[in-house]
């Protein structure tokens, strides 16, 4: 069994798993029972200062389904903790007290001015918690009071807060990033620039799940109206790995610990996140979906996936990464061709239905329903592969250089080339 | 109280309860759930080859696509226009030799996509909800006559009463519904589901039903065809083969279409009686049907004897599946010879047979059955073709969509040579040669 032991900003954890700071974390009793479940660590759900927030009385939930209600996403309007600071604080110091080898990050959001961080930090080191995680990520509610997303939306801001933080304790600080931004690099750039010790993202992204078609309210529905909830869950997934891998191979954000967050749902996305620059992952909505059980495949899941690697953990934070490129250096001498398999084909005719209809009229039906790619309108896409419902039955197959590639009647080319010496990029540095 | 050892034909070898509870749906309606879940294993296949099984050709992925978006009864919709029948064939189709034995996930891994039930959860949605999704086209001032008010006869009654023809339903029988109602295996379409179709195909209007109207007893083709713009045929089969084995007049001995109409027509199963040595003579859907249902009456054993190898049972692996799950014993290269007794069956003496090339050959070993109650389904025929209709092998020949060799005149269903006498191929016939005869009276 590989070793799971996790350290991040020099706080250990027995695994790389935490609960992001939510629901999950709210309280006490809650996290407690995610310890003895095996958690990792967890970042309490966000204090602020009293009098504290209250939440709506009504639904705070909307939903996205797949297949027998799985539940792909969930969009939320809670807000930062509604419970006293005082109660949340002497909880944080027993729950830290008594399991001390867990992780216990405090989230944080208060006004945006210097004194109110200056309090407020005092008061959580007394804690013993191991670092703080500053929301500047919550896209509803707390942003229209000027905290939250609307800091996180605001570099300068975010730099300013990150600062005073670091003047005022001696905890690890985690800035937390939203999403909801059009450039993520730049709030990365702007918490390292403050003095940050780490970033996680993502927090949830706007939006409005679904609208209620009688009533004709956005869901969840209070009274009549809704409001733009923070989506989350499997559905997110592919936006925060994007961002993830955006902030590791930045050259001014390099080597910024990260802590991966965002559909966290198997121990599968557990590595992928750390293959793209995470130190470790934050977990939401798969605990509030399945509850606290499922810390045990994502252990079991990510240590016998190191062992069949033979890989460390320390090994896997980052291997991705430098395979992440801008779209102009892909190497357009890598020329594939569909592949179906017809022992394997179930005659379904979806890949025949998407290429004529929408890709490149490549894929003919022959008679008895026998599907065959047509190598001379083959592009490649893979659009056949992502829709054909039996796994492996289409795939890439890779012409040899120096074949012939029917489509563009040209050989394959030898090593590398792409659209920076390409003779239609007019900016191409002429090839030799 | 009879038990499933009494001798002879008696009722109520179970208890009520326990007839009642073997005679109910045999595949409940899913739940708006279940179907959700059901349609998403549906790959919208293009050119979809569950569809081209299917002899009424409904958009089969269309429909389940309108489930899974929330929309039971525009899935109906869909169904309904290819077959108005939808309901009834939801229940009664062999759907694991049409639709569903072509669905691509039974060949990708044994489990298609339950078309049948699926189907049965939108158009119940749909007729549960009443009304009638149909109307009728501006009156054309056309009179058609339909013989037979089975399937065959009640698909060509609403499509041509859709395009504004009036019609005239003729039906010998005191109810509508063909083998629907006198047919199908009970626990296939319980709770009055038959009458129930019947009535809300018939709200579309334009069509009357006149029932205990006989074609060659009490009505005439050339009446029928002076009287109309034109005459469909749907009368289905309504003689049957003889055994041609010695003693088959012997009390005990009855038609197994007869039994299965009685006991379809018998509001209290445990009044019905039924024999506790049953044996069954045929290989196809009604020899099933009269084996399983006598079984579930309580007989305590049932054979089922067919005279030819396993392998031409036209009864399909499913249903003889069933049958023996039911408890039925089914005994194939078995030839009856002679039906022994005393005035009543005793026993049933059978040849074994062998397939050869050149035909059916008695291996000269015979065996005895116990039996006080016999039942033979070895085939219905026509009974006898109204006026001087060409036959062709024994049935109203056709051409086209129904066309037979009189002029005015077309015809559908079982009585017709073609497809596979099942409900919906009866449709289908029905529905077309509505098409064909709309189009003639339009033309
Ligand atoms: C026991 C049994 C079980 C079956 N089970 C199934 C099943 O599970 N699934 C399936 O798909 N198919 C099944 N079938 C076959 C199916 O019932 C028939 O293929 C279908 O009913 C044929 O429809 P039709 O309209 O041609 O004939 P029918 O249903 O036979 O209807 C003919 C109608 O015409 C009437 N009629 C007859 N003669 C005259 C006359 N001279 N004048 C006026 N009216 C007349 C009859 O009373 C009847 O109402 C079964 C058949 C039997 C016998
Ligand atoms: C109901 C709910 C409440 C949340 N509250 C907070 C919060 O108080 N502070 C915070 O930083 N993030 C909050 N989040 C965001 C999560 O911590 C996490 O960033 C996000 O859900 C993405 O991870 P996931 O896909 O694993 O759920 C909340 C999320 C949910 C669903
Ligand atoms: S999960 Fe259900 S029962 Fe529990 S608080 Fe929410 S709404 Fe109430
Ligand atoms: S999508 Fe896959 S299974 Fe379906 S026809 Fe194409 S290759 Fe065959
Ligand atoms: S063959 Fe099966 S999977 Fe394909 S469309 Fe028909 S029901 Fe759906």
């Amino acid at each position: 069994m590989a070793n799971l032991a996790s350290e991040f900003l020099g706080i250990r954890s027995p695994n790389p798993f935490w609960l992001a700071s939510a629901p999950p974390t709210d309280k006490e009793y809650n996290v407690v029972r995610a310890f003895r479940a095996g958690w990792g660590g967890v970042v309490w759900k966000t204090l602020g200062l009293d009098p504290h927030v209250v939440n709506v009385n009504g639904p705070r939930y909307g939903v996205v389904y797949g297949a027998d209600r799985r539940v792909l996403g969930i969009n939320n309007i809670e807000l930062i903790t509604d419970r006293p600071l005082e109660v949340n604080l002497r909880e944080i110091k027993a729950v830290k007290r008594a399991w001390p080898d867990r992780a216990m990050v405090v989230s944080l959001m208060v006004p945006c001015d210097e004194d109110s961080w200056k309090t407020i930090l005092p008061l959580v080191e007394d804690t013993g918690a191991d670092g703080i995680e500053l929301n500047f990520g919550c896209p509803h509610g707390m942003s229209e009071r000027g905290m939250g997303a609307a800091v996180g939306q605001v570099p300068e801001y975010i730099e300013m807060v990150a600062r005073w933080c670091k003047k005022h304790t001696r905890m690890p600080v985690i800035v937390k990033l939203t999403p909801n931004i059009t450039d993520i690099r730049f709030p990365a750039r702007a918490a390292r620039a403050g003095g940050a010790d780490a970033v996680s993202l993502i927090n949830t992204v706007s939006s409005i799940t679904s609208v209620n078609l009688d009533s004709f309210s956005p869901e969840p529905m209070i009274d009549g109206k809704g409001t733009h909830g923070g989506y989350c869950g499997p559905a997110v997934k592919p936006i925060a790995l994007n961002m993830v891998a955006e902030i590791a191979r930045d050259a001014e954000t390099r080597g910024l610990p990260i802590s991966g967050i965002g559909g966290v749902t198997t121990w599968r996305d557990a590595a992928e996140f750390m293959a793209l620059g995470a130190g470790n992952v934050q977990v939401c909505t798969a605990a509030m979906t399945y509850g606290f059980g499922i810390i045990k495949e994502l252990t079991a899941g990510l240590s016998l996936y190191l062992d069949d690697k033979g890989m460390a953990l320390s090994d896997l934070v980052g291997r991705a990464v430098p395979n992440v490129t801008d779209w102009q250096y892909l190497n357009l001498n890598y020329v594939t061709k569909a592949r179906i398999d017809q022992d394997s084909c179930i005659k379904c005719g979806r890949c025949y239905a998407a290429c004529e209809d929408t890709s490149h009229q490549a894929i003919a039906m022959k008679p008895g329903r026998v599907f065959e790619v047509i190598d001379a309108e083959c592009v490649a896409c893979n659009l056949c592969v992502d829709v054909c419902p039996v796994e492996d039955c289409i795939t890439m197959e890779r012409l040899a250089p120096g074949t012939l590639d029917p489509r563009t009647g040209q050989v394959v080319g030898d090593g590398h080339a792409d659209w920076t010496t390409h003779p239609n990029n007019p900016m191409s540095r002429a090839a030799e | 109280m009879s038990t499933p050892q009494t001798p002879g034909i008696v009722a109520g070898r179970l208890a009520p309860a326990t007839i009642a509870e073997n005679f109910a749906d045999i595949h409940p309606l899913l739940d708006a759930h279940e179907a959700r879940v059901a349609a998403d294993r549906c790959y919208f296949c293009h050119d979809a080859p569950c569809v081209t099984a299917c002899p009424t050709e409904i958009d089969i992925p269309l429909f389940i696509r309108q489930i899974q978006a929330g929309q039971p009864q525009a899935a109906a919709r869909t169904i309904f226009d290819q077959n108005i029948l939808g309901g009834m064939c939801a229940r009664v189709c062999p759907t694991e030799t049409l639709c569903e034995g072509a669905c691509v996930r039974e060949a990708a891994e044994g489990k298609p996509v339950e078309i049948g039930r699926l189907q049965r959860h939108a158009t119940d949605t749909l007729m549960a909800a009443g009304g009638h999704p149909y109307a009728r086209a501006e009156p054309t001032g056309k009179r058609v006559a339909v013989v037979g008010a089975g399937p065959a006869g009640l698909a060509c009654a609403h499509r041509l009463a859709m395009h504004g023809h009036d019609v005239v339903v003729y039906e010998a029988r005191e109810k509508p519904g063909g083998l629907d109602e006198y047919g199908i295996a009970a626990y296939k379409t319980p709770g009055g589901f038959a009458q129930d179709e019947v009535a809300w195909l018939l709200r579309i209007g334009g069509i009357e039903i006149r029932t205990g109207q006989a074609i060659g007893r009490d009505i005439t083709l050339e009446g029928l065809r002076a009287e109309h713009d034109a005459v469909f045929l749907g009368m289905g089969l309504g003689g049957v083969n003889a055994l041609r084995a010695e003693g088959e007049d012997r009390d005990g001995v009855r038609d197994a279409v007869d039994f299965i109409a009685e006991l379809r027509q018998t509001d209290d199963l445990s009044v019905l009686p039924v024999g506790r040595h049953v044996v069954v003579i045929g290989g196809g859907m009604t020899a099933v049907d009269a084996a399983v249902q006598s079984k579930l009456l309580g007989a305590e054993h049932v054979a089922m004897v067919y005279r030819r190898g396993p392998g031409r049972l036209s009864a399909s692996a499913h249903e003889i599946a069933h049958a023996q799950t039911a408890g039925v014993r089914v005994i194939t290269n078995a030839s009856p010879v002679a039906v022994h007794g005393n005035g009543a069956v005793r026993e049933v003496e059978f040849a074994y047979t062998e397939d050869t090339p050149d035909g059916l050959r008695p291996t000269g070993q015979t065996f005895r059955l116990p039996a006080d109650q016999v039942f033979k389904a070895i085939g219905q025929t026509l009974d006898g073709a109204p006026g001087d209709l060409e036959v062709d092998g024994g049935k109203i020949a056709v051409t086209g969509a129904g066309r037979t060799s009189v002029p005015g005149v077309w015809a559908g269903g079982d009585c017709t040579a073609g497809g596979e006498d099942l409900t919906v191929t009866a449709v289908a016939q029905g529905r077309d040669a509505a098409e064909d005869i709309h189009a003639a009276l339009t033309a």
